[in-house]
């Protein structure tokens, strides 16, 4: 049948089984968005702002495992969505973008609302594509879902000139995909496996660190039976949490720049590191020349250049993690290190994540320990933004499964957390999302109220609120003489230049008047003995959105820690 | 150790995939130093000849980059491999008041042909390697070189024998 290019596009999505669209009009892309009015089968979700329509999209994605679609108009709505694309870029997200394009004979010329957005984001997307001709639509579409959750994950923008739209053609979806220079390799080479196999097995101090690969592979069970046949402890990037539940008996928690002591020692004390679907970041390494001297690395993943890129792999498994440890689970045996494993207890034992409760103050721990124990057992999601909120959660929230925390780490983008609260709370109408939120990140995209309201999703935003920049205010600390330059977000021109802010009772914005103002519930805690009552009134038993404005000791610090550039164990412990 | 390879990368020849690798290049930190592109056989497919200075661990890098790129059809690295590489390179000579056979002279032992003279300079033409070329660039430089025009390497495996 013959359609135009909107038609076809909306027709190609729903070929691709895609059921829900974000996206933000504009003039390039009115014929899209006239394809969509009343469409039964495409849910569209309009945001406040396109970076939020984007991150929605991938939180989508991050919590279903599907691709998100975010579409956007040309020039300034595609450049808005560029933070969103390198979000979603460096944590491997399927996201897809659509955005519009001036017509083809302005392209070029500076024509109103006109940005090269292929350029600018082609060192943000995993492959990005110009339509210029109605006929190539249907298939470059194919094209784009096909790359976007296949190999290693990522972004894909496709960038649809309005006459390509607005021209007719033939609608025939492609079955195949004929892509001659891209075929991942999903298994891992047999000859290698069963090298894997012996090193394990001479090994006496193994530990396994999984990261998102995991996690978009679809592979928890496999690492599960993995670490229960070997016995072997296992820590997760931030990236990987969720992929062993927290209570795992061997498991590490976190590694590197706020990860658990024990995880730290463990991987310096190694002699074996079986890395999977991560990739030696600089927060999970810190000094990479020191970095676990002793150990041997299997490195598995499925993106041959992460492999060697930081630390050589003494043996790289190029493959799809599910695909691999299946392969090794047929015969993996369990592993003798009895001796590593009561010197691993005994750190956890010496070393336990914790924190000083100190009077009436409000530790932002407690926060998150309160809700643990208030969702235990239900079908929780939770985002974070970034900063220190964002490591809290990381070290304290319990998990019991994959893409239960999405958060951004590889761009750590602030903004992220609220708008994709709103894209797990569309993926999952049923259940209880979170959005952990500091009050300075949740102010980067707090006009995602309106959609919150508008589509009366029940997400919980849970602010703690210390009126500062907080994880930049620790480095000024603790490395930059305590010279709070520009972190205080209370500061205003009757401030002296030094205050400790200790005693400041300024807060600012009123939050509880902010979600008001958008009909949306707020409540201020700001008493530790109202923490429980008010969270469980909130985030259990009220079934609306609900904003809480959480006022925690302003001057609290994410321990322990490892200064950047410093070896892992060389760790700051210090709480007060 | 740092050393230069020179890479055949054929790609996809579609429109943007040069500024995509150029700008692999610059993202990551890789230097060029020379590349030249050009259809081939297939006239589907470019050859992006691109001379590349690194360490071992660089240079794995810049391959495995270079072939994660969707549009790359293949990376030839052409160290340790048999190949025959050359470049072209013009070059102007001022000659205004010179005695030009001493340069004449250079050029006919390097095997380099005049292709244009004026009355105040000679231009030169050499297609060699590019070792070889540095070398006749540094001889002529006493003589006054007024321009340089460089395609950058080409290379394509040898025959086997």
């Amino acid at each position: 049948m013959e359609m135009t290019g909107a038609k076809i596009l909306i027709e190609s999505l729903k070929k691709e089984g895609v059921n829900t669209v974000f996206g933000y009009p504009g003039g390039s892309v009115i014929p899209i968005f006239d394809a969509l009015y009343g469409d039964k089968e495409l849910k569209l979700i309009l945001p406040r702002h396109e970076q939020a329509g984007g991150h929605a999209a991938d939180a989508y994605s991050r919590a279903t495992g599907k691709p998100g679609v975010v579409i956007a108009t040309s020039g300034p709505g595609a450049t808005n969505i560029t933070t969103a694309l390198a979000t979603a870029y460096l944590d491997s997200v399927p996201l897809v973008a659509f955005t519009g394009q001036v017509k083809q004979t302005l392209i070029g010329t500076d024509a109103f609302q006109e940005a090269d957005i292929t350029g600018i984001t082609y060192p943000v997307t995993k492959y990005n594509y110009l339509v210029k001709d109605v006929k190539d639509l249907a298939r470059i579409i194919k094209e784009a879902f096909y790359i976007a959750k296949s190999g290693r994950p990522g972004p894909v923008l496709v960038d649809i000139p309005v006459d390509v739209s607005n021209a007719k053609c033939e609608f025939i979806y492609p079955e195949k995909i004929q892509l001659r220079t891209y075929n991942p390799n999903y298994e891992g080479h047999p000859k290698q496996i069963k090298k894997a196999l012996q090193m394990i097995q001479e090994s006496k101090q193994p530990v396994i660190i999984a990261g998102g690969g995991i996690i978009w592979s679809n592979a928890s069970a496999e690492l599960k039976e993995f670490a229960d046949k070997s016995g072997i402890p296992v820590t997760t990037t931030l990236m990987g949490l969720g992929a062993v539940p927290s209570d795992y008996p061997n498991y590490l928690g976190m590694p590197g720049m706020h990860g658990t002591v024990y995880a730290n020692y463990s991987i310096m004390d190694a002699d074996l590191l079986i890395a999977i679907g991560m990739r030696f970041d600089d927060r999970v390494t810190g000094k990479v020349d020191e970095f676990a001297p002793n150990a041997k690395i299997i490195h598995i993943d499925i993106d041959p250049a992460s492999i060697g890129k930081i630390l050589n792999a003494h043996l790289p498994i190029v493959g799809d993690a599910k695909n691999v440890l299946s392969q090794l689970n047929k015969e993996i045996q369990k592993a003798d290190i009895s001796e590593w494993i009561n010197k691993i207890n005994n750190w956890k034992k010496d070393y336990p994540l914790t924190y000083l409760p100190k009077g009436n103050e409000i530790k932002p721990q407690f926060v998150l320990e309160t809700i643990n124990k208030l969702t235990a057992g239900k079908k929780t999601i939770f985002t974070t933004e970034v900063g220190q909120h964002q490591m809290w959660s990381a070290q304290f929230l319990k998990l019991d499964r994959p893409r239960q925390f999405l958060t951004s780490g590889g761009l750590g983008t602030m903004g992220y957390g609220f708008p994709a609260a709103i894209g797990a709370q569309v993926a999952y109408p049923d259940a209880l999302v979170i959005g952990i939120a500091g009050d300075g990140s949740f102010q980067m995209n707090l006009q995602e109220l309106a959609t919150v309201k508008n589509y009366n999703l029940p997400v919980k935003i849970v602010i703690l609120n210390n009126m500062y920049l907080g994880m930049v205010r620790q480095w000024q600390e603790l490395f930059y003489d305590k010279r709070y330059s520009a972190t205080c977000l209370a500061r205003d021109a009757s401030c002296p230049l030094e205050c400790s802010g200790e005693s400041c009772i300024k807060y600012f914005p009123d939050f509880v008047k902010l979600a008001d103002a958008y009909g949306i519930k707020g409540y201020r805690i700001t008493k530790k003995e109202e923490v429980e009552s008010v969270l469980k009134k909130a985030l259990i038993e009220d079934q609306d959105a609900v904003l809480l404005d959480i006022h925690i000791s302003r001057e609290e610090n994410v321990m322990p820690m490892v200064a950047a550039g410093h070896p892992i164990n060389n760790i700051i412990q210090k709480y007060e | 150790m740092d050393r230069s390879h020179i890479l055949s990368v054929l790609v996809e020849n579609r429109f943007g995939v040069l500024s995509k690798v150029s700008g692999l290049f610059a993202s990551r930190g890789y230097n060029i130093k020379s590349l030249s592109v050009g259809e081939t056989e297939d006239p589907t497919i470019s050859r992006m000849t691109i001379l590349v200075e690194g360490d071992d661990k660089i240079i794995e890098q810049v391959k495995k980059q270079l072939n994660k790129m969707i549009d790359t059809v293949k990376v030839i690295d052409f160290v340790g491999k048999k190949s025959i590489d050359k470049e072209l390179c013009f070059l102007k000579i001022n000659t205004k008041g010179k005695e030009k056979s001493e340069i004449l002279t250079i050029a006919s032992i390097f095997k380099s042909e005049v292709i244009d003279i004026g009355t105040r300079s000679l231009t030169l033409q050499i297609c060699a390697q590019t070792d070889k070329i540095n070398d006749f660039l540094k001889l002529l430089q006493p003589f006054g070189i007024l321009e340089i025009s460089r395609s950058g390497v080409v290379a394509i495996s040898d025959d086997e024998k």
